[in-house]
């Protein structure tokens, strides 16, 4: 504990210099503004500045990477209480009682609260990530090819499991995403693989242009064409304040979401999401009063917007300890480090110190600055929406293009971000999630590279994976997320999931 | 047609063709105790074709493909479109011209806006995101035949 005290000291000294402030702030700031504005998600943003972080060095790119992500967990908040038009995906529970309680004249206080639930779980939240991290980082030093390869078909039948359609549409997804990553050369035997002459395919396909295409891009092909939206309640600064009663109504609520939203962020999936819908069900399950919910509950706000901030966190776990990313954000803040020839895995902490507990610093420094600039900044946050939405997407499809071209400084990129946009867009009006491709494509090069060499150690046996303890164990969890799932459709139930699943398209409050 | 049996026909057919161009390019599969540069693949594409069929299957009950509402398409084909001219213009006329031209097409074309605002836009858009970008943050960006 001393030990973790005087890091997080070394830590603060990091964070604090001006320049790691600054990028903080431009993190936050920009973060906020991806948040606000619908259609633009966090991984959009990461994915465009990304390019922008090449000329700094890791610590700073990943302190503003960092910031983007749960500066946009805060800024959503604010479209979905005002508009009822959530700016990310995990703000759609808050659109339901947030947007409520701003017809009644308490919009002020709504943003209030889930400003401030937010500011308690982002900061909480890194406690657990500074105590989870540094020791599941130690103990995955024991992982050989096999438990990684076990690790990695986990996460992918979590991801599966977690997500809101069909486990079955979902696993064939990240085959999807895997087979593409799969493009390139064979980084075992030099093979030139399913690239069709193109040479510049032989890196692969880069997670950028396909996180891009999939979310950025085909999000604008759905959206261009809509009618505006609606008039924006904007909230007086003096009505900011919540009552007494409202406060201690958010209090517990602020908690539980806080500590679910952690536990939830750390597995694969689109955790931010999934655990503001989590928070939202268990708030109804456990309120005095549920018919309420839907009319302006303060719960309704307070522990979905709590849930996602802390679930932001506790996705940095894995990323941080096991180098293993748990989702499509965590993968391009880590394609985002890699480029600055840090290599990501368990040794990380201790090879780097600087960065981790320097990122770890201001992301409790960042939750301050968001805390400041969202309260007071709303009304100017809020102006952003009155731009008419012809001129904001062809803004956005610029951004897209410039970020996408200028990772590698190629055209195929921005051939695949477009290849991809499309897929993406058809998907969606299949039914289809498209994260888990995302997931695939980053995963495929580990999986695949762990898969052979355990093989090869094994001589062929894939008994290596039931011989091993931890490789077992984690196959085991898997089997039965698998089995639960066969279980919930031989039933033909409704599971937390389908409702989730309705709930998503409006046809549930 | 419903929607999960042409996705489901989709993901099969992707399997089909993954399996083809391994044997196509001879791909080695390798053994399983020293796997090939195809082994992977064609066991991920065997998975992904007999998912596509189970999906093709179980899909009479979803809904058909008309029905899903495609009203935007004329949109998303122009955007496409202009993506499309992006790519293509993106390193022979240099990103400013390249910019400024996609936003005036989108913005006069597409979505009818007045030329005067297209062209402030679309000006305020190119040089200001180069500047941005090429001058503050030192990404490079190209430059066109005209120095620009």
């Amino acid at each position: 504990m001393v030990e973790t005290l005087g890091n997080l000291a070394a830590g603060f000294s990091v964070a604090l210099s001006p320049p790691i402030l600054f990028y903080a702030f431009v993190g936050c700031l920009i973060g906020t503004l991806v948040g606000v504005l619908p259609g633009v998600g966090p991984l959009a943003g990461i994915s465009l500045l990304l390019p922008a972080t090449f000329g700094l060095d890791a610590t700073r790119a990943i302190v503003m990477l960092a910031g983007i992500y749960y500066g946009a967990m805060y800024g959503g908040s604010t479209t979905s209480i005002l508009m009822r038009i959530p700016g990310e995906a995990a703000s759609v529970m808050t659109c339901i009682d947030g947007y409520a309680m701003a017809r009644k004249g308490r919009g002020g206080a709504a943003l209030s609260i889930a400003a401030v639930g937010s500011y308690i779980a982002g900061t909480v939240s890194i406690v657990g990530l500074m105590l989870l991290a540094p020791p599941l980082a130690a103990f995955a030093l024991r992982f050989g090819p096999p438990e990684y390869t076990a690790l990695y078909v986990l996460g992918l039948l979590v991801l599966a499991y977690m997500s809101s359609g069909s486990m079955l549409k979902s696993l064939a997804m990240a085959a999807l995403g895997l087979l593409l990553g799969m493009i390139g050369i064979d980084q075992m035997t030099g093979y030139f693989r399913y690239a069709y002459g193109v040479v510049e395919l032989g890196d692969g396909l880069g997670v950028v242009p396909v996180a891009v295409g999939l979310f950025g891009i085909a999000e604008i092909l759905a959206t261009a064409g809509q009618p505006t939206p609606p008039t924006v309640i904007k909230p007086k600064l003096r009505e900011l304040l919540p009552s007494r009663q409202e406060w201690r109504e958010a209090n517990w609520p602020i908690w539980r979401g806080t500590v679910l939203g952690f536990f939830i962020g750390i597995l694969p999936g689109s955790a931010h999401i999934i655990s503001s819908f989590v928070s939202y069900a268990v708030e109804k399950r456990v309120s005095r009063r549920p018919e309420e919910f839907g009319h302006g509950a303060v719960a309704g706000v307070a522990g979905p917007e709590s849930a996602n901030n802390s679930a932001t966190s506790g996705a940095m776990v894995p990323m941080l300890a096991l180098g293993v990313p748990s989702g499509p954000i965590p993968a391009v803040m880590l394609a985002a480090i890699m480029v600055h020839g840090v290599a990501p895995g368990p040794l990380l902490i201790q090879q780097q110190p600087a960065l981790f507990w320097g990122f770890i610093a201001s992301m409790y420094v960042g939750n301050v600055m968001l805390l400041i600039l969202n309260l007071p900044l709303v009304g100017l946050f809020v102006n952003i929406l009155r731009v008419p939405y012809p001129y904001l997407y062809p803004a956005i499809l610029v951004f897209a293009t410039l970020g996408v071209y200028a990772v590698n400084n190629s055209v195929v990129d921005v051939w695949i971000m477009l290849a991809t946009g499309l897929l993406g867009w058809v998907l969606r009006k299949l039914d289809f999630e498209t994260a888990p491709i995302v997931l695939g494509v980053v995963l495929a090069p580990m999986i695949e590279l762990s898969l052979r060499q355990s093989l090869a150690m094994s001589d062929g046996h894939y008994a290596i994976f039931l011989q091993r303890p931890i490789a077992a164990t984690l196959l085991a969890v898997g089997a039965v997320l698998v089995l639960l799932n066969l279980y919930t459709f031989a039933r033909r139930g409704l599971d937390w999931r389908s409702r989730l699943a309705l709930a998503e398209k409006g046809e549930e409050a | 047609m419903t929607t999960d049996r042409v996705a489901g026909i989709g993901l099969g057919l992707f399997g089909a063709v993954i399996l083809e161009e391994s044997w196509r390019s001879r791909l080695p599969l390798g053994s399983v105790a020293m796997p090939g540069p195809a082994y992977v693949p064609a066991v991920l594409a065997v998975a992904l074709l007999v998912s596509g069929v189970i999906i093709a299957v179980q899909g009479a009950g979803a809904p058909r493909l008309g029905a899903v509402g495609w009203q935007e398409w004329r949109h998303a084909a122009a955007i496409v479109g202009v993506c499309a001219f992006m790519a293509l213009a993106f390193e022979r006329l240099g990103y400013r011209l390249t910019v400024a031209i996609a936003c005036v097409l989108l913005l006069s074309l597409v979505e009818r806006k007045a030329a005067v605002s297209a062209l402030i836009f679309a000006a305020s858009m190119a040089f200001g995101t180069y500047y941005l970008f090429d001058t503050l943050l030192r990404v490079q960006l190209p430059r066109g035949p005209f120095g620009f």
